[in-house]
């Protein structure tokens, strides 16, 4: 964990999540600035415009805007939910922000929900990272004692109650909707939009979703200001972004550093590719994202246009190198597992594409491929884009196309002679340093 | 409105409509699977998706609402290649074996897939399998051939009321199932058969009966509840091979009770009565029916001449048609007696001579609706009456506040909003009490005849509440079930029930009993002057009974005292689908009659509507149509009247030109002259329902209807507090004695009986020992 940024900032010491060192680093300082200034709901979704936050969950729309999609006037109860429901391969920087920053977490939920007139939020914690659980349950029980969440916090008439919910570890329940219904208690599966969670969200009533680390951002905007924020970013990609490196680079970590810092410095900072070796691929937003040749890689700066333009997507930042000694055939294959597995059954082109998809990456892996088959897994992605209800038959897509597209060679091989591009021995030389 | 244009046709639709809706229309098709108009919008087939107008990707029609000035193609290049690439991952794990599956030629998925599927699959790999769920007696599953579109959980959930489906697991392994373990036991399980648009659901009874295209489809009327769905019977070689809904929205909409759809089983069992039979020294003889019919006017004027007419009486089932009700009160009016009855279970019929017209619902079920309070008194409404409280469920749903006063409060699956629990002799005091409070909330006077009465009973928070709710409404509606019409205190229940309604600015209406209650009041099947009642005449043996379609001791309140009534008869005469041991121990006659697949007939349903019908297939062996039978004996009796030659003539006589009821003549009002409250009952008291699957001779002869849930032996119900009272153990038996006789059932614990009594069917062999429906018992345990 190495930061130069603004949520990982200060979290060398020790017990950096209670709620005493949080507030030693200036935490809850932006809150008592909006209950002590009074600052109106519209000055605080105004700094959060101002400073570009784009959502940091993957698909990087502006908060701001979001937050101003909430109806106003709304009779009743209106909800806020953090989706920390990470579970996407390579991600894996939420559980750190969690573990070691989880009052930068409420502290922005709990403006959210002053800058939107909700009166209670939901966390929903992924729920293969049970002591984050515990931990930020902790977190608000401290809150809750300091008078910072509840009734009339800090003796303002403003109220909010936020609350954990831990899932069973479903990546399809990081989907905003899924995501809801889970907290409804019921089986986690996307909703049809619209209408939209803004005027039909948790239990019939808006709500807005945003993700952990968008939240972690908040404190600072209020307290710095939004243009401070953008400041530390570049035009249209404000504040500085975890990046979860991992892979075949010697310190595999979470970095946060400022949008638009060139992919090479990211990398020198994860140490470098492992053993020297030479880079072959990245995926620069997690699994889903489209794979991009290392070369392409080395050009791109870490911001959502920059990553946009060379044709891949920052996503939610989770970096997965991949050095010269991968088969990217058997790459694809465990991504093709993951999608296959984490399907929700509901839409037919994801239940039924995903399976054939990792059928026929299997088997051009095991040496039974035909030479149709690149065709038709191009055939397959493209009747599941776009034909479902949520983006996971689209995350499932991506990879298979982009890993034809970049590295159509090495499957052509396979499929021809029955084995990998990359020499075995080659491939093993990699995997010996982990080994060893 | 809106504008939309869809394949270049423009048409205007209402705010909120879905492109499906717009699309049906204009007459073009959208292909579908999950998509129906009666279930709420899942959008996970992906079938429908067409091509919209700056939409950068297809959109699914049954989802995507109209916006304005929205240009739609459903069947261009692009929609039409989504649609492929949709029916091709559709089929790649379903089995390509129609000829072997049993929805073969009625499959959605066979239908479309001729239009959108490839000629070959691409799909080399090994394809799913689904292990099979075992859903009960009348749902057959095939799960590898679903296709998850979830129309049968969302049924379950959302018409049924009770999610008793749902999709376990995640995508490619996702699967439909029950509850672990569990079986479908809703009273409406047999429309997911219908809902399913492949070979998964299936029904149990009819697999493998025969080819959809091998049958006939004939309409049919419903003989069972009083709500008269319609029916597509389905017909191979003369025999009835399975019960299809009709869609009629103004009744059944397109669903159908489990009751409607299975009893036709019973239609082709081993004991319909198919030849006239004499019994002489004891034994049974086969006759023709020149000879029975002969023997049957003899036997009857050889009464008439040795003890007066007044020693006739006849009892019909009010399942019977319309003709056959008017045929045999003619038959028996014409020997000069006026012991005839329908309402073989009810036992206070004291209204009769106070009444204004024909009791009914009191409004059309359409507009239920509309209703937005409704107050149910004295009713098993679930099982009586199960699409009707389909449609007050639905209507519960966009705001109904239904209230309920019986002493069993069983779940009907949907929000009560108040409710009266109270055990049978207190039905009264209490219905009487809401009233009181209604008259107080709503600044009016209870009518002068309720005036001693009331000063007598204390209020309670209870009937507060539902005159509370009642007072509140705008569009209120009072009904008394089959139970309070059953009660021992039937007429007081109506008086009472209707100056609830008077004093709501209500209707009043009374749920039909059955499928031809109302035809039997509109006939005059029953005493007009000073004859017996169904009650008076089993309590007391007559020298000759007729029955028409009836098994005496089942269908009537006496149960096995009708048996001792009946054997002390000189003769006994009963028309009759089928044979019964019982039967052939009272009877001297038996006259095969048809059931309502072979014969013409008409039912009037519990809001007045008269539904004629028609023969579906031939009769059974020498069965003849009811009417048919009494126009003979009628003559043959040297009455006039009977010379039909159609039974459109009967029904004319009867209906007149329209071939309906005049409306002028349904109406509930009664007249109270007097009113006091019967005296307290201390014992424990009987509450009796009638079950689902026994309240009439078909449905009771239905094997699978019988093997379900709502067919097993009837069990004594008592609420924990009260088994303990009682000395009796929820698992363990009972013995409980009436003054009639005793019966040892099962004991079960449910806290939907109201404490202090038992509830325990009646309409069932089990417990016919018994007599009454209701009444005081001793219980021990055993």
């Amino acid at each position: 964990m190495s930061s130069q940024g603004i949520i990982l900032s200060g979290l060398d010491g020790d017990r950096t999540w209670r709620l005493a060192d949080y507030i030693k680093r200036g935490g809850y300082d932006a809150l008592k600035k909006i209950i002590a200034e009074k600052l109106s709901a519209d000055h605080v979704i105004g700094e959060v415009k101002k400073s570009s936050l784009r959502g940091r969950g993957g698909a990087g729309f502006p908060t701001g805007l979001k937050w101003s999609f909430m109806p106003r006037a709304f009779p009743g109860a209106k909800y806020l939910a953090c989706n920390s429901d990470e579970g996407e391969p390579g991600t894996f920087k939420d559980r750190d922000i969690l573990r070691y920053n989880p009052h930068a977490v409420i502290e922005g939920m709990i403006i959210a929900g002053y800058a939107m007139g909700c009166e209670r939020g939901y966390n929903y914690i992924h729920g293969e990272i049970f002591e984050v659980y515990t931990r930020f349950e902790e977190a608000l029980q401290e809150a809750r004692e300091a008078g910072l969440l509840g009734k009339n916090i800090l003796g303002s008439d403003f109220s909010f109650d936020l609350f954990a919910h831990h899932g069973y570890g479903a990546y399809i329940c990081g989907e905003e909707t899924a995501l809801l219904e889970s907290i409804e208690g019921k089986k986690g599966q996307p909703r049809f939009k619209p209408p939209f969670p803004a005027s039909f969200g948790l239990y019939g009533k808006p709500t807005t979703i945003n993700n952990t680390e968008t939240f972690a951002s908040i404190p600072y905007i209020i307290r710095e200001g939004g243009d401070a924020f953008l400041a530390l970013g570049k035009p249209n990609n404000g504040g500085t972004k975890l990046f979860s490196v991992s892979g075949h680079v010697n310190k595999p970590g979470n970095y946060e550093i400022p949008l638009g810092t060139p992919f090479a410095d990211l990398l020198e900072m994860a140490g470098g590719v492992r053993g020297g070796r030479k880079l072959k691929a990245v995926i620069p937003g997690g699994s889903s994202a489209p794979v991009l040749p290392g070369a392409v890689m080395m050009d791109c700066t870490m911001d959502y246009d920059s990553i946009s333009k060379a044709g891949s997507m920052l996503g939610s930042g989770a970096v997965i190198v991949m050095d010269d000694s991968t088969c990217m055939v058997k790459a694809l294959e465990r991504l093709s597992y993951f999608y296959f597995e984490e399907s929700c059954g509901q839409c037919t082109p994801c239940r039924e594409g995903t399976g054939w998809l990792y059928r026929v990456v299997h088997r051009i892996e095991n040496g039974l491929g035909r030479p149709d088959d690149l065709d038709l897994l191009n055939s397959v992605t493209a009747n599941i884009m776009g034909r479902t209800i949520c983006a996971l038959g689209d995350a499932a897509s991506m990879p298979v196309q982009s890993f034809i597209k970049h590295f159509g060679d090495e499957f052509a091989f396979h499929i021809e002679h029955k084995k990998c591009l990359v020499p075995q021995d080659v491939q093993r030389e990699g995997s010996k340093i982990y080994v060893a | 409105m809106l504008e939309i244009e869809i394949d270049g046709k423009q048409l205007q639709v209402p705010d909120g409509s879905t492109v499906m809706e717009a699309a049906s229309k204009v007459g073009a098709y959208v292909p579908h699977f999950c998509y129906h108009k009666k279930l709420s919008i899942a959008a996970n087939c992906r079938m429908c998706l067409v091509q919209v107008e700056k939409a950068p990707k297809p959109l699914p029609a049954c989802a995507t609402p109209v916006t304005n000035g929205m240009k739609v193609w459903t069947h261009s290049e692009q929609a039409v290649k989504a649609q492929k690439g949709v029916m091709e991952f559709l089929l790649i794990n379903h089995p390509l074996d129609c000829p072997i599956c049993d929805q073969g030629g009625e499959c959605q998925l066979q239908d479309l897939s001729v239009g959108y599927g490839g000629v070959e699959s691409r799909y080399q790999e090994e394809k799913r399998v689904v292990g099979n769920k075992d859903l009960g007696p009348l749902v057959s599953t095939d799960m590898t051939r679903c296709i998850n579109c979830t129309r049968c959980v969302r049924f379950t959930t959302e018409i049924a009321g009770l999610m008793e489906l749902g999709q376990a697991f995640r995508g490619e392994h996702a699967e439909i199932m029950p509850f672990v373990e569990k079986t479908i036991d809703s009273e409406l399980s047999g429309n997911i058969i219908d809902l399913c648009p492949v070979g998964a659901l299936t029904s149990k009874p009819f697999r493998f009966g025969a080819r959809a295209w091998e049958m006939s489809r004939r309409k049919s009327v419903s003989p069972h509840d009083s709500l008269g769905s319609n029916l597509v019977v389905q017909v191979k070689n003369d025999v009835v091979k399975r019960v299809l809904p009709l869609e009629n929205e103004e009744l059944n909409e397109c669903w159908l009770s489990d009751k409607d759809r299975f009893s036709y089983e019973a239609l082709n069992g081993e004991e319909r009565l198919t030849r006239p039979q004499i019994k002489q020294g004891g034994k049974w003889i086969e006759a023709d029916w020149p000879t029975a019919l002969e023997y049957v006017a003899n036997g009857l004027k050889s009464v008439r001449t040795e003890h007066g007419a007044d020693a006739i009486g006849a009892l019909a089932s009010s399942h019977s048609t319309l003709e056959e009700l008017h045929l045999l009160q003619a038959v028996v009016r014409g020997l000069g007696s006026d012991n005839i009855d329908f309402r073989l279970r009810q036992t206070d019929v004291s209204a009769d001579a106070h009444r204004a017209g024909l009791p009914w619902l009191g409004m059309n079920v359409t507009e239920i609706g509309a209703l937005d309070r409704l107050f149910i008194v004295g009713s098993f409404f679930r099982k009586d009456h199960p699409l009707v409280a389909q449609r007050v469920r639905q209507a519960v749903k966009r705001g109904l506040k239904v209230s309920v006063l019986n002493p069993v409060v069983d779940d009907w699956q949907f929000k009560i909003d108040s409710k009266i629990q109270v055990k049978p002799s207190a039905v009264v005091a209490s219905l009487l009490a809401v009233a009181k409070e209604l008259a107080q909330k709503t600044g009016q006077a209870l009518a002068d005849v309720f005036l001693p009465a009331a000063a007598k009973i204390e209020t309670d928070a209870a009937a507060s509440a539902v005159a509370a709710s009642l007072a509140s409404g705008k569009q209120v509606a009072v009904w008394i079930g089959n139970y309070a019409q059953q009660h021992a205190e039937a007429s007081r229940i109506e008086a009472v029930a209707q100056e609830v309604a008077r004093l709501s600015k209500g209707k009043f209406g009374v749920l039909g009993e059955a499928a031809n209650t109302v035809g039997g009041y509109l006939v005059g099947s029953l005493p007009a002057k000073g004859g017996k009642t169904a009650a008076q005449m089993l309590a007391a043996p007559l020298k000759a009974y007729v029955l028409l379609g009836i098994d005496a001791e089942l269908d009537t309140q006496a149960g096995q005292r009708a048996l001792e009534t009946l054997g002390k008869a000189d003769t006994v005469i009963a028309l009759s689908a089928f044979k019964s041991e019982s039967a052939l121990a009272y009877a001297d006659v038996l006259l095969p009659i048809a059931p309502f697949t072979e014969t013409a007939g008409v039912f009037v349903n519990t809001e007045g509507r008269a539904q004629a019908f028609y023969p579906v297939v031939k009769a059974a062996g020498d069965v003849r149509p009811g009417w048919k039978v009494l126009r003979v004996l009628g003559q043959l009796l040297g009455l006039d009247g009977f010379d039909f030659d159609k039974v459109e003539d009967v029904r004319k006589l009867i209906l007149g030109a329209e071939q309906q009821p005049e409306r002028s003549r349904f109406n509930n009002l009664v007249t109270v002259e007097s009113f006091a409250l019967a005296a307290p009952v201390t014992g424990v008291e009987r509450i009796a329902d009638v079950p689902i699957y026994a309240a009439d001779p078909i449905a009771r002869r239905s094997a699978p209807l019988q093997k379900t849930r709502d067919g097993q032996a009837p069990a004594l119900r008592a609420s924990v507090s009260t088994v303990a009272k009682l000395g009796l153990e929820a698992g363990g038996k009972a013995k409980v004695k009436s003054l009639s006789g005793a019966v040892i059932v099962p004991v079960v614990a449910d806290d939907g009986v109201v404490d202090g009594s038992i509830c325990l069917a009646g309409a069932h062999a089990d417990t016919s020992a018994l007599g009454g429906l209701h009444g005081e018992v001793s219980v021990e345990r055993v």
